[in-house]
């Protein structure tokens, strides 16, 4: 037996040494990681600074790419004027879930922020506003119960302060890893919404890709104004549930941006290099004159 | 597994098939029920049994979800998994019983609200999120009661009240332990391990201020449906007694606290974020 193996050894490494040897025998050319991104829709490579340079939409078939909320963040309100609200509030593991912390740890890691969420004050062409702002680097953007109370304490502000409140989702829904507890998230969120709506004052929600699940079916869905931005999956179950559970092949186009306008779920889509010039007319129609307070 | 996995024989037990469904409830507690349908706008859904009767001489609207117990009565009520048009016939009836100042009662037994292409054109998201917002402000008690399975947004949808109860072998949960298993373990065949960890039993829930009272069953409601229906009558009566006397303004005051604080997260020394109570 040992004879064996020591004979399979030598084998192997007269293998590598003479053989294998012959064929990396090239120079290699030098690509760094990360140049050039491949489209999701039409699978053009896109240099990565044009794409970057284009808000992240692909310059041939014009797909949104996903965007940070950081990004977003910059993209769509005055430079500067963000001033974050409630980021002491983190995830706590109820249900001693194995492996959720490190998921929390991997999602702060790749988003840059402690929870999905990124919430506070911000200015729109000098309107003040509330927004809020879901990440899908982190955990699919899913609402636990800390996403869900930063969330009402989102509302909860820009009732007591009456500003309008803008919130873009971007969510696989509610999180697995605290079960009822991310359940009832969607109660709370909706309750606050309730109460800030009988004060009269402006909600705008934007979903972008993808708005599914638990933030669908609350208070993604809950907009005064609902809009969808371009190259969006919307809808409250997943495709994937949707094809198992019927067992047939989804219609062409199901579940986009187009198919929820069609269906009258949304009020407007938006192109993402218009997102900024939208809100700011929709803020200004619902502009409330001074000492309105 | 060792020893017994307590949640994964309460899952079996509210999907027993001698288990009672809400038509059944209805007709032993409030025997002059009458059925009212449909969404008014596209159709009667179903999955969802609603109506009117008297409970202890009160009027009140039950708004149900009905599984069906044969396999023709699955099919008819799609095995209690409403579309929108059922969410929205449930919205409907509690707006008028608001109206009427009737106190309602929701039954929920589904394991989810459908998942179809015609769900989905329909707005299957939209209406669940317009019953949550809208529950929370009715100002008229609510009552829950989770029969057998509590499924996802699904169940919640009606599911927003003042009081929630839960029979014994129940179970109420984000996700069927089969899809969360398949979500988390990417092998929905470990759905039983799932259900021992995803705090779906009724106490679990209690423990968590989910819902507020369990219902004994004793045998279990698959064996002696009676004595389960008759302690849930005598709650009942209970509760509606504290609720009905309430003013509106204290009872959705009540109500919103509730769902205000639920939830379970980490405050890092908060520094100078603005107090945010409602006034």
């Amino acid at each position: 037996m040992n004879d064996f193996l020591s004979d399979r050894k030598k084998k192997l490494e007269n293998f590598k040494k003479n053989i294998r040897k012959k064929h990396v025998n090239y120079d290699p050319i030098d690509i760094p990681d990360g140049l050039f991104v491949k489209c999701d829709q039409c699978g053009a490579a896109i240099y990565e600074k044009t794409l970057e340079a284009n808000h992240s939409i692909c310059p041939y078939c014009e797909y949104h790419f996903r965007m940070n909320a950081t990004k977003r963040m910059s993209l769509t309100f005055d430079q500067g004027s963000f001033e974050e609200l409630f980021s002491e509030i983190q995830s706590s593991n109820p249900l001693n879930m194995e492996g959720y912390e490190d998921k929390i740890e991997k999602g702060r890691k790749f988003s840059g922020l402690n929870e999905a969420f990124l919430c506070g004050t911000a200015s729109l062409v000098n309107i003040p506003t509330l927004v809020g702002i879901l990440d899908s680097n982190f955990m699919m953007g899913s609402m636990g119960s800390a996403v869900g109370e930063k969330v009402t304490r989102l509302i909860e502000y820009a009732t007591k302060e009456k500003l309008p409140l803008i919130i873009f989702s971007a969510s696989g829904g509610a999180r697995m890893q605290e079960g009822i507890l991310s359940l009832m998230q969607m109660a709370k969120t909706s309750a606050a919404l309730e109460y800030f709506d009988q004060k009269g004052l402006l909600y705008i929600s934007v979903m972008t890709n993808p708005t599914t699940g638990g933030v669908a079916a609350s208070f993604a869905s809950l907009g005064d104004i609902n809009i969808a931005e371009k190259s969006s999956l919307i809808g409250f179950a997943g495709p994937r549930v949707i094809k198992q559970t019927i067992r047939q092949e989804l219609p062409e186009g199901f579940q986009t941006d187009a198919f929820q306008l069609a269906h009258g779920q949304v009020d407007l889509v938006v192109h993402r290099k218009d997102m900024r010039k939208t809100l700011y007319k929709l803020l200004q129609f619902h502009q409330r004159k001074t000492g309105d307070k | 597994m060792s020893e017994t996995n307590v949640a994964w024989e309460k899952v079996k037990l509210a999907r027993h098939p001698k288990r009672p469904t809400a038509s059944y409830l209805i007709k032993e507690l409030f025997p002059d029920f009458i059925e009212l349908h449909g969404d008014r706008g596209f159709a009667d859904d179903e999955a969802i049994t609603a109506g009117l009767a008297t409970f202890n001489g009160i009027p009140m609207t039950i708004v149900a979800e009905e599984k069906g117990r044969n396999t023709e009565e699955k099919i008819k009520h799609n095995f209690g998994m409403p579309h929108p048009e059922g969410y929205r016939k449930a919205i409907r009836l509690m707006k008028q019983a608001e109206k009427f100042k009737r106190p309602i009662l929701c039954i929920i037994d589904t394991p989810g609200a459908y998942p179809g292409i015609g769900a989905e054109e329909r707005g299957q998201a939209q209406a669940i999120a317009y019953n949550l917002k809208t529950m929370i402000g009715l100002k008229t008690p609510i009552i829950v009661l989770v029969l057998s399975e509590g499924g996802s947004g699904g169940a919640l949808a009606i599911g927003v009240g003042d009081h929630i109860f839960m029979f014994e072998n129940s179970i109420y949960a984000i996700l069927s332990p089969e899809g969360f298993a398949s979500i988390i373990y990417k092998d929905s065949a470990k759905a039983d391990y799932a259900a021992s960890i995803m705090k779906l039993t009724a106490e679990d829930l209690k423990a968590f201020n989910v819902i507020d009272t369990i219902i004994k069953e004793q045998e279990g409601l698959h064996v002696n449906p009676d004595y389960g229906i008759q302690s849930f009558k005598t709650e009942l009566t209970k509760v509606l007694k504290k609720l009905i006397p309430l003013s509106s303004t204290k009872l959705l005051k009540n109500r919103y606290q509730k769902y205000r604080e639920m939830g379970v997260y980490i405050e890092k020394g908060a520094a100078n974020e603005p107090e945010t109570t409602e006034d």
